[in-house]
């Protein structure tokens, strides 16, 4: 199968790379680029653990093919601290233990950063509902609303 | 110097404390490195064929098509690996586990493997080998399994542990049994009596990481593997055994793992890795799809057991009898001994008496699943537990009260035990503010009650102090949950330094001796142990450094709060030397200082723990949700206490899974019909409220700091904890987890129908 | 438009249409379908947009299942067929996922074809001989198969105007309280007179058989009714009936019966109180 060339913006930078039409974005991720923040927990959407946000929206990468990018911008885990100053999501999960293997960290982190660009004031219940796309199998949870709800009073500057 | 393990009171600095993880950093920016998230170069892709059938003899494989295909770098089969197992009948199963050599004994049973250089080749190449089966009548059902006439899975197998010896090969590979006393007489004593059968279905452990290795074998017969695993010396150990290797030339890395729960302690697609990597002559990448992940690792037992409980009027249990059936997959195992030691293990019985039956089926190898074979059988004891304190009119916390076990209480299993939690949990939970709190309409409260043992291990530890008093700890154990974290707090609370001078580090097969997996609990347990025996080795070195320094005995030298400190009034003069000075003046008194250790860790502290649930049924559709969960547990010491709040509230959530929504699907063709997460249904985050925790702290007498294992009891009592407050709900006992809602349904109708 | 469907008619091999993804891409990963060909009809103008005319609303083939719930008219007029919409897999499949794709995917068990069914929801299709606009349910012929030809592609989804007193509503059950699937489904639409009673009335029924259920029965006992006891009592009655379903992972017949009845109540109850009724 031929290639497919691909301009398209990560993390504000500019990126192009080749691809087979069959590929998905996450696979261009962590194969082509080496950014392998996404994982892949299932590949069918079901886990969330390779979420990315593509033109705001979130999405699975694992579900989007390498080709849809062209043109548009990716956001992944990599690009929320900005060099040496973590995100508050990124903090607040440290400070409040929101991860122990930390596999489906940087899943939750990016559908929280979602979450709160869209609902700065979130109540718990909007909270789980809004990441119940994202599995977690160490937690159950907990921790990981209480970082998200610490880290939006943070975010609102309360 | 003789390590004492035994408990001391003291006051602690750095244990009981909250610091923020070592490894935290590098999870929450992307950067950590996963078993998928390395690298070689030059690697091939490998991918593995895999049974469609439950079970078949396999005839034969041609796989010349697929050795011609361009980009095919190697085909291999159970022909490739020979057998290096010299009659130990664990490690052929292994062996036969991870490439079947004659039959395919499951659905998702790897027969063949290939490395290409890409995925779609290899995708391919596996589509290009020819397999010709005979396709053979399969038995996926515990009581089936059992049953006369049932498909026989391997004919060699006569089971252990009758009193008559069989003449027939079965699929059940042996009895076990425990207790003691006469539970005939202690039934006749009984007023009241309780009898139920229970069946659990199958779970997977459910790590969001699929198995992942990178195995690169050299032309000089060494071999490197990048491999997330819960053992990397266990891996190691295996992999060469079954590669033919010495262990020693086998170097293995752990990346940091996604989750295991028991699941990654056994090798599934290493050896394979590592074969196709020997015969192509270059690294193989392989990593299991999520369906590969529930097909063909290692879920837990499907379970059938029978319970009988007789108690007094004054509600004294006369006794107790259990006949506990787990199946094993198509290899002996263990799994059904191990619920006949815990099922009784929270009372104090002067008549108990166990039997547990290992029977084959045609199913993936059983593995270990956080407190394996526990869950079950508490499900089942607890939930009689519940009925048979309702009979006696007694409060069921009361019940338990009333017939705990206690230090002295000699176990249902065997042992006596020392000072145990199972008596202040329940205090506890009699005293907490949920017991209290208001129920609505279709809600209900239940409890639960849970025991494991936890291991120790062979665990070895190096401590090394840089020149400028930074300690860098090397440990063999994995970390999946922070430990890293605990374990700095360790070697800094016994070097009575801070916190943020020590760095724990994971080091790989070559750098250590050999650590047992971080399985039973044993992680922070045990490599606690070894941590405090290896920094008190160094200080007895600091103590001699600092004689050395100050030209006196080292007799008159203590260490207080991190300092050398001179005794005696001859040395009034002398003032304090911190480490650090003593580090930095180290290259001049003797060099590197350092302390190592390399014990069995023992005594590890059971650990009991008692939940309550709140739950709310849909009458007109089965469907149960969570309302409120609380677990009081014992940790002995919490070193850390949010890693110990994080370890109870992960068993308690996989715990709610289990008993309302998990199981594996079989179809009568054998096939698991549910090999993904859209139909193995772990909870989501709106499925769970927040879990409350309560951490009790009684001493474990066999460790320094009275550490007892946390990480697995969490997980044992909320089968029973929903199933009793769900029978409070709605006046329905489920014996048939999960209580899916089509079962909770149907019990509710046969329940207004009758 | 026209571009795509002449790539598509012309094509040899596998061809599959790409919107959202969130099916096509994981029966790839399955291995349930290689395509040689995937057209991307997101570029397609026009099928990104919501338009509200005179007749009611088009819903463009690539519009993603997030934007139809921040569409304030749309769910306004048809809150059953947006929360059906939006009810389909997680929030990341939210993003990508379209009703046009739900559809065709054909699964008996999609969430937005019982709501689309019960709205009257129709399907314009363009294909090689040109444009034609058919009823939503005629689409699914079977489960993950089409009526549509080689060639044709779903271009919107047309839903009429509302007159006053109208509601609609979707509900399903999952056993967990997101991800799932659906076990059983129903969709209801109503309009109701100015003295309560149901003037219309459409009750469409998922994952109760191979492809959705328009339940014609069931109507008929809402219609003229002020939703009392006895009308529901029979409403379910009637649904529990209708249904043909399967035992499978999911699911037992004897639940899906059972529960489709209790649901078609709910979201009848529902539908009335949205259109105005108490």
């Amino acid at each position: 199968m031929a290639g497919v060339a691909v301009s398209t913006t990560i993390n504000g930078d500019a990126v192009e790379y080749l691809c087979q039409p069959d590929e998905t974005l996450l696979e261009v991720l962590r194969d082509r680029l080496g950014l392998t923040g996404a994982k892949e927990g299932c590949g069918t959407g079901d886990c969330g653990a390779c979420s990315v946000i593509l033109d705001d929206r979130l999405v699975c990468s694992c579900l989007v093919l390498g080709a849809e990018a062209e043109g548009r911008r990716v956001e992944t885990v990599e690009g929320m601290a900005h060099g040496d100053k973590l995100h508050p999501l990124q903090q607040k999960f440290l400070e409040h233990a929101a991860l122990q293997c930390g596999i489906c960290t940087p899943g939750f982190l990016i559908a929280a950063k979602d979450l709160l660009a869209k609902n700065p004031s979130p109540t718990e219940e909007e909270i789980r509902f809004g990441l119940a796309g994202n599995l977690c199998r160490c937690t159950g949870y907990d921790k990981i609303v209480r970082a998200v709800q610490d880290a939006a009073n943070v975010m609102r500057g309360a | 110097m003789n390590f004492d393990p035994r408990y001391s009171a003291r006051n602690f600095t750095a244990v009981g404390t909250r610091p923020v993880r070592p490894d935290g950093i590098d999870k929450v920016t992307g950067r950590a490195r996963y078993g998928a998230d390395f690298n070689m170069a030059g690697q091939l892709v490998g991918r593995i064929l895999r049974s469609p059938h439950a079970h078949a003899r396999i005839r034969k494989i041609d796989t010349s098509k697929a050795e011609k295909l361009p980009g095919v770098k190697a085909v291999i089969t159970a022909a490739d690996l020979p057998d290096f197992t010299n009659g130990d009948a664990a490690m052929y199963d292994i062996l036969d586990n991870c490439m079947a050599r004659k039959k395919a004994l499951y659905d998702g049973h790897a027969v063949a493997a290939v490395a290409a250089i890409d995925a779609r080749t290899a995708r391919q190449a596996l589509k290009l080998i020819e397999v010709d089966y005979e396709v053979l009548a399969h038995v996926t059902d515990v009581d089936e399994a059992m049953k006369h006439g049932a498909p026989l899975i391997n004919d060699a197998v006569f089971t252990e542990g009758l009193d008559e010896k069989p003449v027939k090969p079965s699929n059940v590979t042996k009895r076990s049994q425990f207790g003691h006393g006469d539970v005939h007489a202690g039934f006749g004593h009984a007023d009241f009596v309780v009898e139920r059968s229970f069946r659990t279905e199958q779970t997977h452990q459910g790590y969001i990481e699929p198995h992942a290795c990178v195995a690169s074998a050299n032309a000089d017969g060494t071999a490197d593997l990048w491999v997330c695993t819960q053992g990397h010396f266990v891996y190691r150990q295996h992999c060469a055994q079954l590669l033919g290797m010495d262990a020693s030339k086998l170097r293995v890395t752990s990346s940091e793992i996604g989750g295991g729960f028991g699941g990654k302690t056994h090798v599934w697609a290493e050896p394979v890795a590592l074969a196709l990597s020997r015969k192509a002559g270059r690294p193989v990448k392989l990593v299991m799809t999520r369906d590969e992940v529930f097909r063909a690792s290692g879920p837990t037992s499907a379970t059938s057991i029978d319970v009988r409980i007789g108690a007094r009027k004054d509600g004294t249990i006369t006794a107790a009898e259990a006949t506990l059936r787990y199946s094993c997959g198509p290899y002996a195992g263990s799994w059904a001994e191990v619920g006949a030691m815990t099922a009784f293990a929270c009372y104090k019985l002067e008549n108990v008496k166990t039997v547990g039956y290992e029977v084959l089926v045609n199913r993936p190898k059983t593995a270990a699943y956080r407190a394996p074979s526990a869950p079950m059988a508490a499900f089942a004891v607890e939930s009689a537990i519940d009925e048979l304190a309702k009979q006696v009119g007694m409060d069921p916390v009361d019940f338990r009260i009333k017939n705990a076990a206690q230090e002295g209480t000699r176990s249902s299993y065997g042992p006596v035990y020392g000072p145990i939690g199972i008596g202040p949990t329940l205090e506890a939970v009699k005293n907490h503010p949920h017991m209290k709190a208001p129920l609505g309409k279709n809600q209900g409260r239940g409890m639960a009650c849970g025991f494991w043992f936890n291991f120790g291990g062979q665990t070895c530890t190096d401590l090394n102090i840089g020149m400028d008093g930074s300690v860098s700890l090397a440990v063999g154990t994995i970390d999946v949950g922070g430990s890293r974290a605990s374990l700095s707090l360790i070697a800094a609370e016994e070097l009575g330094i801070a916190y943020e001078h020590v760095k724990a580090v994971v080091a790989d097969t070559s750098s250590l001796g050999y650590n047992d997996m971080t399985d039973g609990s044993r992680g922070t347990f045990s490599t606690s142990m070894a941590t405090i025996s290896a920094a008190r080795n160094a200080i007895r070195t600091l103590r001699e450094r600092a004689a050395q320094m100050w030209d006196i005995s080292v007799d008159d030298v203590a260490w207080e709060h991190g300092h050398a400190v001179a005794k005696g009034e001859k040395h009034g003069n002398l003032g304090k030397l911190s480490l650090k000075e003593i580090a930095a003046a180290s290259g001049t008194t003797g060099g590197p200082i350092a302390g190592h250790s390399e014990l069995v860790a023992d005594g590890a502290g059971v650990s009991f723990a008692t939940h309550i649930c709140d739950i709310e049924v849909d009458p007109e559709t089965g469907a149960t949700r969570v309302l409120r969960y609380t677990v009081v547990q014992d940790a002995g010491k919490a070193v850390h206490p949010t890693y110990v709040e994080g370890q109870y509230q992960g068993g308690a959530a996989q715990g709610i899974g289990w008993a309302l929504n998990e199981e594996y699907i079989y179809g009568k063709d054998g096939r698991l019909q549910n090999p993904g997460f859209l139909d193995y249904r772990i909870p989501v985050c709106s499925d769970l409220p927040m879990i409350d925790t309560q951490i009790l702290e009684i001493p474990n007498p066999n460790h320094p700091y009275g550490v007892r294992g946390v990480g697995e009891t969490s997980i044992v009592p909320p089968l029973a904890a929903i199933a009793n407050a769900l029978s409070n709900a709605a006046g329905v006992r489920m014996t048939h987890i999960p209580m899916s809602p089509p079962r909770v349904l149907a019990a509710l109708e046969a329940a207004r129908e009758g | 438009m026209e571009d795509a469907v002449g790539i598509l008619a012309d094509s040899s091999g596998t061809a599959a249409i790409l919107a959202g993804g969130s099916d096509l891409l994981v029966r790839m990963k399955g291995g349930f379908i290689e395509p040689d060909l995937i057209v991307d009809i997101k570029a397609v103008a026009g099928l990104s947009d919501i338009r509200e005319t005179a007749e009611g609303f088009s819903i463009g083939a690539a519009v993603p299942s997030a934007v139809l719930g921040e569409n304030a008219a749309l769910k306004k007029a048809w809150p059953g067929v947006v929360e059906a919409a939006r009810l389909i897999g997680s929030k990341q499949v939210q993003g990508r996922c379209t009703i046009v794709g739900n559809l065709c995917n054909a699964s008996p068990a999609a969430d937005s074809v019982p709501a689309m069914v019960a709205a009257g929801a129709k399907a314009v299709v363009v294909g090689p001989s040109g444009r034609r606009t058919i009823p939503v349910e005629t689409v699914p012929a079977g489960p993950g198969r089409t009526s549509l030809a080689k060639g044709e592609i779903i271009e919107a989804i047309l839903l009429d105007k509302r007159p006053p007193h109208a509601g609609d509503a979707y509900l399903r059950f999952i056993p967990r309280t997101e991800m799932d699937i659906a076990v059983v489904s129903a969709g209801v639409n109503l309009t109701i007179d100015d003295k309560g009673s149901v003037k219309t009335a459409r009750v469409a029924l998922g994952a109760a058989a191979p492809t959705v259920l328009l339940v014609e029965e069931a109507a008929e006992v809402l219609v003229g009714s002020k939703l009392d006891e006895a009308t529901l009592e029979r409403l379910a009655k009637v649904c529990s009936g209708a249904c043909r379903p399967i035992d499978d992972k999911r699911g037992t017949i004897e639940f899906r019966r059972k529960v489709a009845g209790v649901l078609a109540r709910r979201a009848a109850t529902t539908a009335y109180q949205r259109a105005g009724g108490k």
